[in-house]
């Protein structure tokens, strides 16, 4: 996945705008009202490639809360509810797919077959 | 271990203050972020997927067990509680908040450690070897002249505004454990014909998006010309190196467009002019940086004490352990220890903040206090003594550190990946950890030998995969994550890269294709001391690929 930042704007479906937080780069999105949340269920889902523009030339001048805002595709669910559109997009809301260390799992402490 | 004076440490005290006023101003606007960025990067702060990132340098790979207890400290207090060893002994915190990064660098600041240069382009930290002054044969201590070159080249005004980044790597050993030929300069310290000791300077390595291996174009440098000929170099660099197009502007790309001869002339003649001004490096000035290098005092110990010997007898995990994670060292009487960062199902390369502070204390009683990071991702407790090593296993052991997989195929390098990095494609640490479960066997592991693998994310190789025996390259293809796989690379000092051996296998597979590669080898091998590689280098990809692609 090429940095969405560095990818040219091609609108091929329901897409949010996204950043990370500035005082602690958490993964947020832009909502309806010009803010930002956490929770993908608030962010305003821009359904032109005009709107698209709009929403991330504003985001983007917000520099005081979030960095490097870019547009990221969603996909809508059944019941409107929306979930990131990729696999960066997952990782970038649900977090590393793996057990961070410090939660030692059983495995790594048992012995190897000799 | 160096010993830091005071204008070092003011040094770091005033640049940490400028650092926290720079947050500040960002954080109340009166800085842009591009106006910040920059600044950031200048101090090894990067901005990831989730989170910033904090590069902290660790000079050649040398820490003391205060340093490490401190890396832990800030693990704890501003980060989750780990931190991750990469491929060039730096380290990485994954989760501090911009707001507290001016703390946490106060604090790692007090032990002399920082994140300059870190990032950017600019001139990296200079690695070398992880068994480097305690190896048998070894010339010389490479970290020495790591130290010349880091003293030289941190802040060095001329150099500060690169095309890119710049990476030196030395050894003094004939076994590379450096990587020497992967980097833009690498330096091996060697005595010639004649008996005198001096340097041979390889330019243009470098791996990524145009692979190369590093040309010598200087067989023999006496060190006094050491930095007159580097500076050369980087001159060379800083003048025709490209500035239009970041996939073209490091050293590699101008050393292959010159041709090695024409771009060694270049050298040559801007050497010419300046070796013996003020860089010629006066005797004097070595003696004072070497005399700053404090050396254990080591007593006077035999080999193999018989109280090691019964321990060997006795313990038949121990008795793996030693065969596989212990090596020689210079001294009568002590040993070279690795610790393996490579648990079964483990992200390579982690380590706890726990598992840190008992490797200082570990450090601390039985290594003079001394521990080293390797590029492989290890680390190594240099100075233990041979009658220690069982009370120093068990430890190890508790802690999940003596996993005996050290060179073995479970030994993986991996770059953090789309868990982490937001210029990979792919993951590439659940695919080490799935790699690790597979090949948990210890016999399996020990028949296979010596076998390297390399896992990058994405094309920037930070996993070294051109040079792993076995790469892996994630790519994207249609949204899912499929891998490259390379064949017969080296890293060491018969540096080679792999060669592609077929399509792109999906993430599903990858896993079991790496496991059929394998067992081609143990077909297709001439003995069993023929390593993996060397019968990739005998063979050819060839009677891998039909296995590897077999229908199943």
């Amino acid at each position: 996945m090429t940095a969405p930042q560095q990818q040219k704007l091609r609108f091929t479906g329901p897409m949010v705008v996204t950043a990370n937080r500035l005082s602690d780069g958490v993964v947020i999105y832009f909502t309806h009202d010009g803010g930002w949340s956490t929770a993908l269920n608030s962010a305003a889902i821009v359904a032109t490639s005009e709107e698209a523009s709009q929403r991330l030339s504003r985001a983007l001048r917000d520099e005081q809360h979030a960095v490097g805002a870019y547009l990221a595709p969603v996909t809508m669910a059944a019941g409107q509810r929306v979930t990131p559109g990729n696999l960066r997009e997952r990782i970038r809301h649900d977090g590393p797919t793996i057990t961070l260390p410090g939660v030692i799992p059983a495995e790594a402490s048992a012995h190897v077959p000799l | 271990m160096y010993r830091y004076d005071e204008f070092d440490q003011q040094l770091l005290v005033e640049r940490v203050a400028e650092f926290r006023d720079q947050v500040r101003r960002r954080l109340s606007g009166e800085l842009t972020e591009e106006e910040f960025k920059p600044l950031r990067l200048m101090n090894g702060v990067y901005l990831q997927l989730h989170a910033y990132m904090l590069r902290i340098g660790i000079p050649y790979g040398t820490l003391s067990s205060q340093q490490l207890r401190t890396i832990a400290d800030v693990a704890r207090r501003y980060d989750r509680g780990y931190g991750h060893f990469t491929t060039r002994q730096n380290i990485q915190f994954n989760w501090i908040s911009l707001e507290e990064l001016p703390d946490a660098m106060a604090e790692l600041a007090r032990v002399g450690l920082h994140g300059i240069q870190t990032s950017g382009n600019s001139i990296r930290n200079v690695t070398t070897d992880q068994w480097a002054g305690v190896v048998p044969h070894e010339i010389e201590d490479p970290r020495i002249w790591a130290e010349v070159l880091r003293q030289h080249t941190t802040m060095h005004p001329e150099f500060s505004f690169l095309p890119r980044k710049f990476k030196i790597a030395v050894t003094a050993s004939s076994d590379d454990r450096a990587a020497i030929r992967i980097h833009d300069i690498g330096l091996r310290l060697y005595s010639n014909q004649a008996g005198e000791t001096g340097f041979e300077v390889m330019v243009g390595g470098g791996l990524g998006r145009t692979p190369f291996l590093g040309k010598t174009i200087k067989p023999f440098l006496a060190k006094r010309d050491l930095l007159s000929y580097l500076e050369a170099i980087l001159r060379v660099y800083n003048q025709h190196g490209r500035r239009d197009n970041i996939y073209k502007a490091r050293i590699k790309i101008l050393v292959h467009d010159l041709g090695a001869e024409t771009f060694a002339k270049e050298v040559e003649d801007e050497w010419q002019a300046i070796k013996d001004g003020p860089l010629a490096l006066d005797e004097g000035a070595v003696v004072e940086i070497r005399a700053r290098f404090r050396y254990p005092v080591y007593e006077q110990l035999e080999n193999s004490p018989l109280a090691l010997e019964r321990a060997r007898e006795g313990n038949k995990q121990f008795a793996a352990w030693l065969e596989n994670s212990v090596r020689p060292h210079k001294a009568p009487g002590y040993a070279i220890v690795t610790l393996s960062l490579k648990p079964e199902g483990g992200p390579p390369g982690d380590a706890t903040a726990d598992q840190m502070d008992a490797i200082a204390a570990l450090a601390d009683a039985h290594s003079f206090g001394e521990i080293r990071v390797g590029h492989d991702q290890n680390l190594v407790l240099p100075h233990v003594r041979q009658d220690h090593l069982d009370t120093v296993w068990r430890a190890l052991d508790a802690l999940g550190l003596a996993t005996p997989n050290i060179g073995l195929v479970s030994d993986i390098i991996a770059c953090p990946g789309l868990d982490y990095c937001s210029l990979a494609n792919a993951r590439s640490i659940p695919v080490a950890q799935e790699l690790t479960r597979r090949f948990r066997g210890l016999a399996r592991s020990r028949d296979l030998g010596r076998l390297h693998i390399n896992i990058s994310g994405c094309i920037n190789a930070c996993g070294h995969h051109h040079v792993g025996h076995i790469g892996l390259l994630g790519v994207e293809k249609n949204g899912e994550e499929f891998y490259q796989i390379t064949l017969g690379g080296r890293s060491d000092e018969n540096a080679t890269l792999g060669a592609l051996l077929g399509p792109a296998v999906p993430y599903g597979e990858v896993v079991d294709v790496v496991d059929r590669i394998v067992d081609a080898y143990l077909e297709l091998r001439k003995d069993p001391q023929e390593l993996f590689v060397d019968t990739v280098s005998r063979l050819g990809t060839e009677p891998f690929k039909e296995r590897a692609y077999a229908a199943h």
